[in-house]
């Protein structure tokens, strides 16, 4: 029987807010675009973000511009960052996030009826545009409107399982109905990846059962280079209890709240982790950091300085894994996080759902006690390389946006710089891909080959018999990558790591599935477990080759920032003809002069 | 491990067309269980092919709809240790949708829906410099964008659950798109022929029972269901306002468009009947 079959000029892969806004600008650009996800619409990460998008719209504070945007983003990200891009970053954030509100987007007011914008860690404005801690959520359902409203085909519960390439790039995609089994593919003269993260490797991570790294692997397999695979960020604050929530996200929009994180003997102990060059930054004791927080719950600035639980994630996520392992930990192995203090009702407007998620959750009221955190997985850093103005990976006509996306955030994300980095870098790469189609001559062809081989690939698992469960391979992976590849990184342990990525993958084979081919979750992991193993191979290679501790990477045995021997390179992985995986480094893309002066002593 | 630390699941299984049955699972219970995880339980260790719909984990999606003892419930909210553990728990999906397997429904018909409304339709001629609106114009558009789409007030909806009715129904979910809309400070669409005529408000009979189910607390009927019926009822049914348009020669507000699909069967009905939790959940 021929196969269902979707010619298309872009094929977008993933609905997230980066999928959706790549979408919309290569339809407006006047291709034939087809949009494919692997859950149901609107139902992508991006509608859990909580915060708020980072843009310097300076409706807060009127000194905030693109300039210092961007500095914040190239401290943050300790200098790895591909300047291009955080300069396209910071400058068009403010338009893209405007756009939404012509798109039906309502966000939280200032008092003179302008969009409100809130303090985040490692920003030195207010900048977060947010609508209570649902930003997200408003961001994705106004994206999937347009996108909708627009005509666009969205193909859901659908997963990609291959890029399909030819002598000219990209030729189309393989995949299949997740509600049926049945395959299906899409010619395309270009493929947007924009499957997000990668968040799955790990056993405790705010992230769901789509981030296995499906882009990251697509693209590797395809030829494509990915960068700054070592760099996953750990997010300080998850829930630590109940079992069942543990790694559950609890937003950094708390702290922006002034929040306050306390070990079980009631210390305040970010005191003592912020980094001595910044320290002039935050503010010197409990009561200017109270003055700050009550200026910011009005949305008015103050010359007081921002608390200290407002440092970098890096940093606060070492700060609380250090406070447990000596012994500071609450009960359940985790730190204090206390709002409570504030008044009840403003509270629960400005944290509604963290309200909920803690009530209903946990047991836990958060306007009368403090909440329990600990360190995340949360968000990779690394990523398809691409080209900052166009979005083109390494493989022509192969393009990349969002979080499956590397080069953007370096060695640390700000927290807000994701949503905003959808909306930028999302509509840079649909007007990319769709003038790389436009602009080729030749239709798309789908060489039978590879189509037959991604079909066996997939029969393979219902048709073995018997043999290994998936979800426990899934489960000896997550843990061993938490256990030796997680935020304190030794050479032992990620040398016996690689090797245990080696056995894993040796046992790939031999899984088998029951049951057929309609909605079966157990046959699908088969392949997001062989994606995990990609990605997880290429942190580990990639942190292995650092030799020094940057950002999220921290190295026990190299405990020092090398600006000499590694703060001009980026490591790189791609695939060799054998199928073995090549780690390297780059050269960090040039910096223009006029950046460089942006950044004053930074550099 | 206690009698009292084990959950005895029934869970509904099956694909359309085939037999479904209900399969038991006995799963320890760990604190702060919720069903969700009762069910990832059983696919790691007893049915790696349940088929259930999941994301988030944390009520923010609306992926994991389902009926817990005929409750329409998020499977991620539902607290195990909130439900009586000396009766088995049934789990079920929502049944006013076609079957897709075990608990997974076509929820696609909502999606055809959403397609018929019209987009925000701001002014063409106001900059967006000059867009300002106060905090407090804009709470109540708030609390309707505040909806994950998880359907549960569809499912529980005794207009759409019955599947009787001679005209396709809209359902609250979409009364509280549209509401978004009509309400937004600059919002210039008219959309209520299209609420008369298309979704067809007129069948919601205000039973409330919409409101009950939401787990995101949207007053539904009482702050956006009535509020657009009386819209309509002003345009449409005001005798001023009649007479004021056949004197003008205007038609009337907002057109009707292209009539929405009829929402097919639910597996509601070719299910066999659970010990409990059988009966629709509210008619009134
Ligand atoms: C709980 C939480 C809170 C967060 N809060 C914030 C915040 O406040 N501010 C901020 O800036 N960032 C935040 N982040 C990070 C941010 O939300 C994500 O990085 C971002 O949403 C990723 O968007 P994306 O478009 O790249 O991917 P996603 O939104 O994850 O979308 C990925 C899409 O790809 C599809 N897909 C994946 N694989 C396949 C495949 N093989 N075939 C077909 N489709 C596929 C998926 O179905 C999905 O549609 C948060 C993240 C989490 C988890
Ligand atoms: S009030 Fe009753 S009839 Fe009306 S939409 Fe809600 S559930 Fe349906
Ligand atoms: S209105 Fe409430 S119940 Fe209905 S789909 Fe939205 S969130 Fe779910
Ligand atoms: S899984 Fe997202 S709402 Fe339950």
């Amino acid at each position: 029987m021929p196969i269902e079959t979707h010619p298309v000029d872009v094929l977008v892969v993933g609905a997230g807010g980066a999928g959706l806004r790549a979408a919309i600008e290569a339809q407006a650009a006047g291709a034939k675009v087809g949009l494919v996800c692997k859950s149901l619409l609107g139902k992508a990460h991006t509608v859990m973000a909580e915060g708020g998008v980072a843009a310097a719209m300076g409706h807060v504070d009127p000194l905030d511009k693109w300039q210092t945007h961007f500095r914040d983003t190239m401290v943050g990200g300790k200098l790895l960052n591909n300047p291009r891009m955080a300069q396209l970053h910071a400058q068009e954030a403010p338009d893209r996030v405007r756009e939404l509100e012509l798109w039906g987007a309502v966000f939280d007011r200032t008092q003179d009826g302008r969009i409100l914008q809130r303090p985040f860690g490692g920003h030195s404005h207010p900048r977060l545009a947010h609508v209570g801690d649902r930003t997200g959520l408003e961001m994705i359902r106004t994206l999937q409107d347009r996108a909708v409203s627009s005509g666009i085909d969205v193909f859901m519960e659908c997963t990609i399982t291959k890029v399909i390439t030819g002598a000219n790039g990209v030729a189309g995609a393989f995949g299949y109905w997740r509600t049926t089994g049945a395959p299906v593919l899409f010619p395309a003269k270009a493929v947007v990846l924009a499957t997000g993260g990668i968040g799955k490797a790990y056993t405790v991570t705010s992230n769901s059962w789509e981030y296995s790294g499906d882009g990251h692997a697509l693209a590797y397999d395809a030829g494509a280079e990915l960068i700054d695979m070592e760099f996953v960020q750990f997010h300080p604050t998850g829930m630590v209890w109940p079992p069942g929530v543990k790694g559950l996200l609890v937003t950094e929009a708390v702290r922006g709240e002034g929040g306050i994180l306390r070990n079980k003997d009631g210390e305040r102990f970010m005191w003592k982790y912020l980094p001595e060059e910044r320290r002039n930054e935050y503010a010197a004791t409990d009561e200017e950091a109270k003055r700050w927080v009550e200026a910011a719950s009005k949305g008015q600035t103050s010359d007081a300085r921002r608390p200290p639980e407002l440092s970098t994630r890096d940093n606060v996520s070492r700060a609380i894994y250090t406070e447990v392992k000596e012994g500071r930990g609450t009960p359940h192995g985790g730190v204090f996080l206390d709002i409570s203090y504030l008044p009840a009702d403003h509270v629960r407007r400005k944290l509604p759902s963290m309200y909920d998620q803690f009530k209903e959750l946990a047991d836990v009221d958060i306007t009368k006690g403090p909440m329990e955190v600990g360190p995340t997985t949360h968000y990779v850093m690394g990523g398809i390389r691409v080209d900052a103005e166009t979005g083109e990976s390494t493989v022509s006509g192969l393009f990349a946006a969002g979080e499956c996306a590397g080069g953007m955030h370096g060695a640390n994300r700000l927290g807000g710089n994701s949503l905003s980095d959808l909306l930028v870098f999302g509509a840079r790469t649909g007007a990319g891909a769709a003038a790389h189609a436009k602009g080729r001559r030749d239709q798309p062809y789908v060489d039978p080959v590879q189509v037959s081989t991604s079909e066996r690939e997939l029969a393979a698992p219902l048709e073995r018999g018997a043999g290994e469960d998936p979800y426990a391979l899934q489960r000896e992976l997550q843990e061993m990558m938490g256990r030796l590849v997680g935020i304190f990184r030794v050479d032992g342990d990620l040398q016996e790591a690689i090797g245990e990525i080696a056995k894993l993958r040796a046992r790939l084979p031999n899984l088998a599935v029951r049951g057929g081919r309609v909605y079966n979750p157990g046959w699908n992991l088969v392949f997001e477990l062989r994606n995990l193993l990609i990605v997880s191979e290429a942190i580990t290679r990639s942190a292995l080759q650092r030799t020094e501790s940057r950002g999220a990477h921290s190295r026990l045995d190299f405990p020092e920032t090398d600006q000499a021997g590694w703060g001009d390179r980026n490591g790189v992985v791609r695939r060799r003809a054998d199928g073995s995986m090549e780690v390297a480094t780059t050269e960090l893309p040039a910096m223009s002069d006029e950046l460089r002066a942006l950044l004053g002593g930074a550099h | 491990m206690t009698e009292a630390h084990i959950a005895h699941l029934k869970v509904f299984r099956g694909e359309p067309g085939g037999a479904t049955r209900y399969d038991e699972f006995d799963v320890p219970v760990e604190e702060g269980m919720v069903i969700l995880d009762a069910l990832h339980w059983i696919q790691g260790n007893a049915a790696p092919d349940l088929a259930v719909r999941w994301n988030c984990k944390a009520a923010k999606c609306g992926s994991c709809s389902g009926e817990v003892n005929g409750k329409p419930r998020l499977m991620c909210k539902t607290r195990i240790s909130d439900l009586d553990l000396d009766e088995p728990i049934t789990v079920e999906p929502m049944r006013s949708f076609p079957l897709v397997r075990d608990l997974v429904s076509d929820v696609s018909w909502n999606y055809e829906v959403n397609k018929s409304i019209q987009a925000f339709t701001p002014p063409a001629g106001l900059p967006q410099e000059e867009w300002r609106w106060q905090q407090q114009d804009i709470e109540r558009v708030q609390e309707y964008r505040k909806c994950i789409e998880c359907f549960l007030c569809q499912d529980v909806c005794h207009v759409l659950r019955n599947h009787e009715t001679e005209k396709p129904f809209m359902g609250p979910r979409f009364l509280v798109r549209t509401a978004g809309l009509e309400m937004h400070p600059i919002d210039e669409g008219d959309r209520r022929g299209y609420l008369k005529d298309t979704g067809n408000i007129g069948y919601c009979n205000i039973t409330k029972c919409c409101t009950e189910v939401c787990p995101e607390h949207i007053k539904i009927t009482d702050n956006a269901i009535i509020p657009l019926k009386e819209r309509v009822a002003d345009e449409f049914y005001d005798p001023i306002q009649w007479a004021w348009r056949k004197l003008r020669g205007k038609p009337a507000a907002g057109a009707a468009g292209t009539p929405l699909p009829m929402l097919q069967g639910g597996s509601a009905s070719d299910a066999p009947a659970a010990a409990k939790g059988d009966k629709p959940t509210s008619e009134g």
